[in-house]
């Protein structure tokens, strides 16, 4: 031990804790002095959160949720729906009947995973590549039609674009495209459920690119500050449109920056819905619990292009995605899972197939024949109602609707009330 | 030589110390009732006031608001010991920390957070220390808050957030202390924007602001915190949004403004009636500028057949040309002169150079006589 420090020619003995504990305010974890000049560049690396092995095979018995057949088979039957879907709106767009589409090939577990973790009461906050959530919470097929083609039933009026779902009735803020920026919303609006004393948290999801933007760093620090109790759910699918995540970040994903915001953090292998149902039930119950933010990471693989308005061979190799897809498929370990117990079969995976695929095009059929939303609605809900200035431009589109009946066609649109 | 006082440089003789300009204006109540004569404010049944400054009628109106609505809550840098500007002196040890409290230096983040909190169907109050420092939630302003109930098709909305920021001159705010970016903010549907000009329009418009059901940018005057001071009804009341205010009748020419603008436009006024005594001016305080009242200048505008529009922000594209090209299409007629605007030039907001950068009496007044001449 060195001397007691002396200050000045007074001797004014420095208590020898000061010495050791650091006590600037900024310091809020309690730090200590060293004389050792070194700078930190390793940390361990967070590891992953794995249920069932690529076999299907439950890894350690007491992690196995337990979920009965019934919400097995359901969770499965989702995947598979969602695939379905996703087939035939990929097409859809393709022959130029929607306008635009993003599938979630790849990213099923993570959706339904975290989905049936969660009760109808908790808030939903999404980016667009996540459906299935939608779907595992009962958003019809009809729903996810209309919305796809704008039509007179789509809750949204038909104003935004292709997959930019919202539900009232499911609590699912409806999408919007700026990245990132429902993030510290879900911070208010977790903050908001606690202060109202329900039982129930905000869910966040986002992609590894989208946590590159500043509102994600904004949303974690001050649902930290704010002891807001939501689930940050990270999607971590290797690829931002065209960027690999070497171009991306540098440090250890994103669960790593958990900590750095003074938050609960895991990571989770997004392949493995057993794995992310669990992760979230925890975090659901931990946010809860302690009114405070989860940070979940789920390492997956975008196995589909960005959307239909890329073509992925550009940047990465084909043989890449194949080999993801045949090697680590969330719904073919599930598969085997549901296998191993009895509960699935080849002759079930042939019928839900097929059914599944007939009540996808049904749907895509009578969304098809709906008209198009009323033309007011091109003005109503901008404000709560019709200011001066909205009244004269809707006078105005009316009077060249009139004047110009064919170049302004309107016969595919519901008309007015 | 007379102290300075806090606030705008002491100028030359021609140009009156804005302090005292706010301290002799006739548009500050100083007679108790005599608020209660405008039928804006005569269906208020309490006729108690309270002669108070301005930051002291937006504490009054936020302690309604909180008092009102338990979903209230008010945040921002720096709010819970009271603000930089003593706004919300008070309201932590009498609402609790839960419901007034510090945010993360974050603009972006204090905005998304109150959009979500508004998005649940609770009542945010989010504060931008300075207006200058709003841009970093421009994006959250304009393609959320903004966007929020037209694209889910009325599902959700966060018509119960409002954001409250300190804009316009302060006399020595320099670049990031002096700004009044409501333009920006004008060409965004689905916002509304208002700038009280006084202690009593303050806590009316900003408790209109809360409860209204759309999201708002309340936008105070700094430079009035202090300086202006007048007699508040003690009740809680509102004004209306997107209505604007004539503040003095005339014949001869229109002239509109808004926030602090108008103090140095009454002194113009005065000045001009001394020049041109048989000339008389009619004053418009606009107050919204989103949605604007475009009928009530519209009507000014084709009685006196002059238009003089004066504001601090630069002159391209700040929200007098909206002013200018809508009076221009509907009283074209009627127009003895082009529209005149006065505003702050083309650059940065200086430091130095304040006073001869910003819309003072001597620009408004040569203005005027250039309309006149015409």
């Amino acid at each position: 031990m060195a001397a007691p420090q002396r200050r000045g020619g007074g001797g004014v003995r420095v208590r020898p804790w000061l010495r050791h504990a650091v006590l600037f305010p900024g310091a809020t974890c309690g730090s200590f002095y060293t004389s050792d000049l070194r700078f930190v560049k390793e940390y361990p690396t967070l590891p992953t959160y794995r249920v069932l092995d690529l076999e299907g095979q439950v890894i350690n018995p007491a992690e196995d949720p337990g979920l009965s057949q019934e919400r097995c088979v359901a969770i499965y039957r989702n995947m598979l729906c969602l695939n379905a879907l996703d087939v035939i709106m990929y097409e859809a767009q393709r022959q130029g009947r929607i306008s635009f589409y993003m599938t979630n090939y790849g990213e099923e577990a993570t959706h339904m995973g975290s989905a049936e973790a969660l009760t109808l009461d908790d808030v939903i906050f999404g980016q667009y590549r996540e459906a299935g959530v939608l779907l595992h919470r009962g958003f019809t097929l009809d729903e996810f039609m209309n919305q796809c083609y704008s039509n007179a039933r789509d809750e949204g009026k038909g104003r935004q674009m292709p997959i930019h779902y919202g539900s009232k009735r499911l609590n699912f803020h409806t999408i919007s495209s700026p990245l990132a920026t429902q993030i510290p919303q879900a911070a208010g609006a977790a903050y908001a459920l606690k202060r109202s004393g329900k039982a129930a948290v905000a869910v966040c999801y986002f992609g590894e690119g989208a946590a590159s933007e500043g509102d994600f760093h904004a949303a974690l620090n001050i649902a930290a500050t704010t002891e807001s109790p939501v689930l940050f759910f990270c999607r971590n699918n290797g690829y931002a449109i065209s960027t690999p995540v070497r171009d991306q970040y540098r440090g250890d994903g994103i669960a790593s920056r958990g900590h750095g915001y003074g938050m609960h953090t895991i990571r989770v292998d997004g392949n493995d819905v057993l794995a992310v149902y669990r992760a979230v039930q925890a975090a659901r119950a931990l946010a809860l619990r302690d009114a405070q933010p989860v940070l979940i990471e789920a390492l997956t693989y975008r196995v589909g292009h960005h959307s239909t308005s890329d073509d992925s061979s550009a940047y990465r190799d084909k043989k890449e995605v194949a080999d993801w897809q045949r090697q680590d498929s969330p719904n073919v370990r599930f598969r085997k899972y549901l296998e191993r117990k009895g509960w699935w079969d080849d002759a079930a995976e042939a019928h839900a197939k097929k059914t599944l695929r007939a009540q996808v095009l049904q749907a895509f059929a009578r969304a098809e024949k709906v008209k198009k939303p009323a033309l007011q609605h091109l003005f109503t809900d901008v404000y709560d109602t019709l200011p001066p200035h909205l009244q004269a431009q809707q006078a105005e589109l009316q009077r060249l609707l009139e004047k110009y009946p064919n170049e302004l066609n309107t016969a595919d649109f519901e008309t007015s009330v | 030589m007379p102290l300075r006082s806090r606030g705008y440089a002491a100028a030359s003789s021609d140009e009156p110390q804005f302090i005292n300009l706010v301290q002799k204006s006739s548009f500050l109540n100083r007679d108790g009732d005599a608020i209660f004569q405008d039928p804006e404010f005569s269906r208020i049944s309490s006729k108690e006031t309270k002669n108070v400054n301005y930051y002291t009628a937006v504490n009054d109106a936020l302690a309604t608001a909180l008092e009102t609505d338990e979903s209230a809550i008010l945040f921002g840098e720096d709010v819970a010991f009271g603000g930089v500007f003593r706004c919300s002196m008070g309201l932590e040890s009498r609402f609790g920390k839960d419901r007034v409290f510090n945010t993360p230096l974050s603009e972006q983040g204090l905005v998304g957070f109150g959009i979500g909190v508004a998005a649940q169907g609770a009542t945010a109050i989010a504060e931008i220390q300075f207006a200058d420092y709003v841009f970093p939630a421009f994006d959250q302003i304009v393609n959320e808050a903004a966007k929020y109930r037209y694209r889910s098709g009325n599902q959700f909305h966060c018509g119960g957030l409002t954001i409250r920021m300190p804009g316009m001159a302060v006399g020595h705010g320099g670049h990031y202390h002096s700004q009044s970016p409501e333009a920006f903010f004008a060409h965004v549907p689905g916002l509304k924007f208002v700038v009280p000009r006084s202690p009593a329009q303050a806590k009316g418009l900003l408790l209109a602001a809360i409860r209204d059901p759309n999201p708002v940018i309340v936008m105070e005057p700094k430079i009035l915190y202090r300086a202006a001071t007048e007699d508040v009804p003690v009740a809680d009341y509102t004004l209306p949004l997107g209505k604007a205010a004539v503040l003095q009748e005339g014949r001869d020419m229109t002239i509109v403004g808004w926030g602090s603008q108008l103090y140095t436009l009454e002194e113009a006024v005065r000045r001009a009636e001394a020049k041109w005594p048989d000339r008389s001016f009619e004053l418009i305080d606009l107050r919204s500028i989103l949605p604007w009242d475009a009928d009530t200048v519209i009507r000014s505008v084709n009685k006196t057949g002059r238009l003089l529009i004066a504001h601090e922000a630069p002159l391209t594209s700040g929200f007098g040309a909206e002013i200018a090209a809508t009076v221009s299409e509907a009283c074209l007629l009627k127009l003895e002169a082009p529209v005149a605007r006065v505003t702050g030039f083309d650059t940065p907001f200086p430091l130095i150079h304040e006073k001869f950068y910003v819309p003072s009496i001597v620009r408004c007044l040569d203005k005027m006589e250039a309309l006149f001449n015409y």
